[in-house]
């Protein structure tokens, strides 16, 4: 059967590789949307962090033996600490100015940490194994999904769940989103106000890292591994609506598949499709698919 | 208080500076500006950082210190800068180095498009530009110019190399994996071209944009062409990538996937486990001879890296320029162009070589081929020499270029 005349199986594996993308944009998009939502602040460091994540693990298995799935752990926690420092020692210095504040100072950190990188190992990246349990394929029938794809798809659906879950649905997130709206009387309840910034900076900075460590395998990593993601992120929670939790996970699945759909039809026009969805969501709903006007 | 200088003391010292510029005029008279200035135009900062990059820089600043660091008595200079590879940032950056800096030759050249903008510049500004990390044969055809040589490979090297030796294999039906610029456009022409001629036949090809992640979409695409051989024609950490995809995806056992142009380094990146079996076309391999490792040492204690094809290239054409100033006894650019295709070159990047009319250095290409982790015995130990391809088949015949410099152009 031919749909346009792409076969349909053709079809089905492009719909199964945009969730594959679309999961690590959702991870990404997420942490994005969560600082935005907390501090405000335009976290264009988001994909240096990625491909900080991706670095971390790298140097954890190659100098320090470590398994992959320690790293899976490891790595976006040591790079949270570091996102925890930075906002400790610089970005909260940046708080109630212009948001373009926000944004140089996070580019520049872009800029030093892929310069860093790319000195230390060059441009053309280094090779990260997959974990041997998951080596190997498996036949749906229309496609061959490489093993390790599906548990990309797995694990990041289930981290934005437990991230949604605890944001929505417990009184640390109940008080991380009073902070978000009302952050003077919050403190008048007695919670450390301050605190609860950092440890949201860290939160979004650790998934942007762990988001790093499941692209490792696949990509290669290498110094500009985020900088190429880092627009398209900011497209998504753009258009999933600034701050909207939900709107961030479902617009990213959604973007990876409207993207690898667009790959079979027009290949040359895959990395502006998602910048015209941008611009027809905006046009047609300017606060994103899930976001509300602020009255 | 300082004591006044003398009436005498002024007279004499004068006397000396204007006989020491006097002196100095009489040397740098046929030079421009009494420096010959060379300027490596190359990827500082980007994807192509790994095969030119500060590497190419200190390729050319060692053939300078080789040479002696002057020509004919004047002084020679080296300045490098970054055209971050895009073609407008190249040309304007040419422009200026050509008209305000004095700079006579521009070397290296990473990026098709950037040595494309660059070379119609050179052509304009009458200055020469040597293109060593670039592969589209525009440079020796329609965009040709007597300033601007074409020396260690092309398109046409790569599809007569790697695509020629894959058809005669018996690869017949081919898919591309384009990147989408003038290098890969043109690779993939170049190829095509050979497989048609050879009987074979190009099913489809997807493209790409520069530096992409993700080629698991078109790794689907490749399979479901059912072809047999995928090209790829991208480089550095495009192709890297794509080859990355292609054995994830675990393309069934009758397509092999053929990279079109492999530098020495991608086969650092990839590990011999993963390219072990690729072909590569390549002008330049460290350890071919007592000559090239004599050079690559010394190029090793001081990048810590070993050269690829380009890095050699630029070492090679800067002296090859060099001794055509000394020729020359200028730096006049035509002069300098009509000694660099007079004279021979010889040394351990090619024997015999030289430069045709429309700009290309004609010399011989080598295929060669990835060795298994176990064939290699020690560090950097990558490749095994396929076939030596002689400089006349290697590049397109005189009679097809349509360079105007060319008679009956």
């Amino acid at each position: 059967m031919d749909i346009l005349g792409i076969p349909l199986q053709a079809l089905l594996g492009q719909l199964m590789l945009g969730i594959v993308n679309g999961s690590f944009y959702a991870v990404l998009s997420l942490g994005l949307a969560i600082i935005f939502g907390v501090l405000k602040i335009v976290n264009f460091a988001h994909g240096a962090f990625f491909m900080l994540g991706a670095f971390t693990a790298f140097l954890l298995a190659q100098y320090m033996g470590l398994d992959y799935w320690v790293t899976l752990i490891v790595a976006p926690l040591l790079v949270a600490a570091f996102g925890m420092l930075f906002e400790f020692l610089f970005l909260r210095r940046l708080y109630g100015l212009d948001p373009i504040y926000g944004l140089l100072l996070t580019f520049s950190l872009v800029l030093v940490l892929e310069g860093g990188f790319r000195v230390a190992f060059g441009s053309s990246g280094q090779p990260f194994a997959t974990p041997e349990q998951l080596r190997g394929t498996i036949n749906l029938g229309f496609m061959i999904l490489p093993l390790y794809r599906g548990f990309v798809i797995v694990s990041a659906l289930l981290l934005c769940l437990v991230t949604w879950f605890i944001i929505e649905r417990t009184s640390l997130g109940a008080s991380l989103r009073a902070a978000t709206e009302r952050s003077e009387l919050t403190q008048a309840f007695g919670i450390n106000v301050p605190r609860l910034i950092t440890l949201t900076y860290g939160v979004g900075v650790g998934l942007a890292a762990f988001a790093g460590v499941l692209a490792a395998p696949i990509f290669h990593v290498n110094p500009s591994m985020g900088s190429s993601l880092v627009i398209i992120i900011f497209a998504v929670v753009v258009i999933g609506g600034l701050g909207s939790i939900m709107g961030a996970i479902v617009t990213g699945l959604g973007l990876g598949v409207v993207e690898g759909f667009t790959r079979v039809f027009y290949s040359e026009f895959s990395s502006t499709i998602v910048f015209l969805v941008m611009v027809l969501v905006l046009l047609l709903r300017p606060a994103g698919l899930f976001g509300r006007e602020e009255g | 208080m300082p004591a006044k200088p003398s009436f005498k003391t002024l007279v004499v010292s004068s006397a000396v500076l204007s006989l020491g510029s006097i002196a100095s005029a009489m040397a740098s008279d046929d030079y421009s500006d009494g420096v010959v200035r060379i300027g490596v135009l190359t990827d500082m900062s980007g994807i192509y950082t790994d095969l030119s990059g500060e590497a190419a820089v200190e390729a050319v600043r060692m053939a300078v210190e080789d040479f002696g660091g002057e020509v004919n008595g004047v002084p020679i200079e080296v300045i490098y800068g970054d055209h971050r590879n895009r073609a407008d940032t190249g040309a304007s950056r040419a422009r200026e180095w050509y008209n305000n800096d004095g700079v006579d030759m521009i070397n290296d050249l990473s990026n098709s498009g950037v040595a494309l903008a660059v070379a119609a510049v050179a052509d304009e500004q009458q200055r020469h530009a040597i293109v060593n990390s670039s592969s589209n044969i525009g440079l020796t055809n329609d965009y040709c110019s007597p300033y601007v040589t074409h020396y260690t490979y092309d398109a046409y090297s790569l599809a007569q190399g790697t695509g020629q030796s894959i058809v005669e294999d018996g690869g017949d039906t081919w898919f591309f994996l384009t990147v989408d610029f003038a290098f890969g456009i043109g690779l993939e022409e170049q190829v095509s071209e050979v497989v048609r001629d050879a009987g074979g036949q190009v099913v489809g090809a997807a493209r790409h944009p520069l530096d992409t992640t993700d080629f698991s979409s078109y790794a689907l695409q490749a399979q479901a062409s059912g072809a047999e051989i995928i090209g790829i024609a991208s480089t550095g950490a495009d192709a890297i990538n794509a080859i990355n995809a292609l054995a994830e995806f675990g393309v069934t056992p009758d397509q092999r996937p053929a990279a079109l142009l492999l530098w020495y380094d991608d086969i650092v990146s990839l590990g011999l486990d993963t390219a072990q079996g690729l072909l590569l076309t390549n002008a330049f391999y460290w350890d071919a001879n007592d000559e090239t490792r004599e050079f690559s040492q010394r190029f090793y204690e001081r990048t810590g890296r070993m050269p690829n094809m380009a890095h050699a290239g630029n070492y090679s054409s800067t002296i090859h320029y060099l001794n055509a100033v000394e020729a020359a006894g200028t730096d006049a650019p035509d002069a300098v162009s009509e000694q660099m295709r007079e004279l021979e070159i010889n040394d351990f990047f090619a024997s015999g070589g030289y430069i045709r009319d429309n700009g290309r250095m004609v010399h011989d290409q080598y295929l060669w081929e990835v060795k298994s982790p176990d064939e290699s015995e020690y560090d950097y130990d990558f490749l095994r020499l396929v076939t030596t391809i002689p400089g006349e088949d290697a590049f397109q015949p005189l009679d097809e270029s349509t360079c105007h410099l060319l008679n009956g152009n």
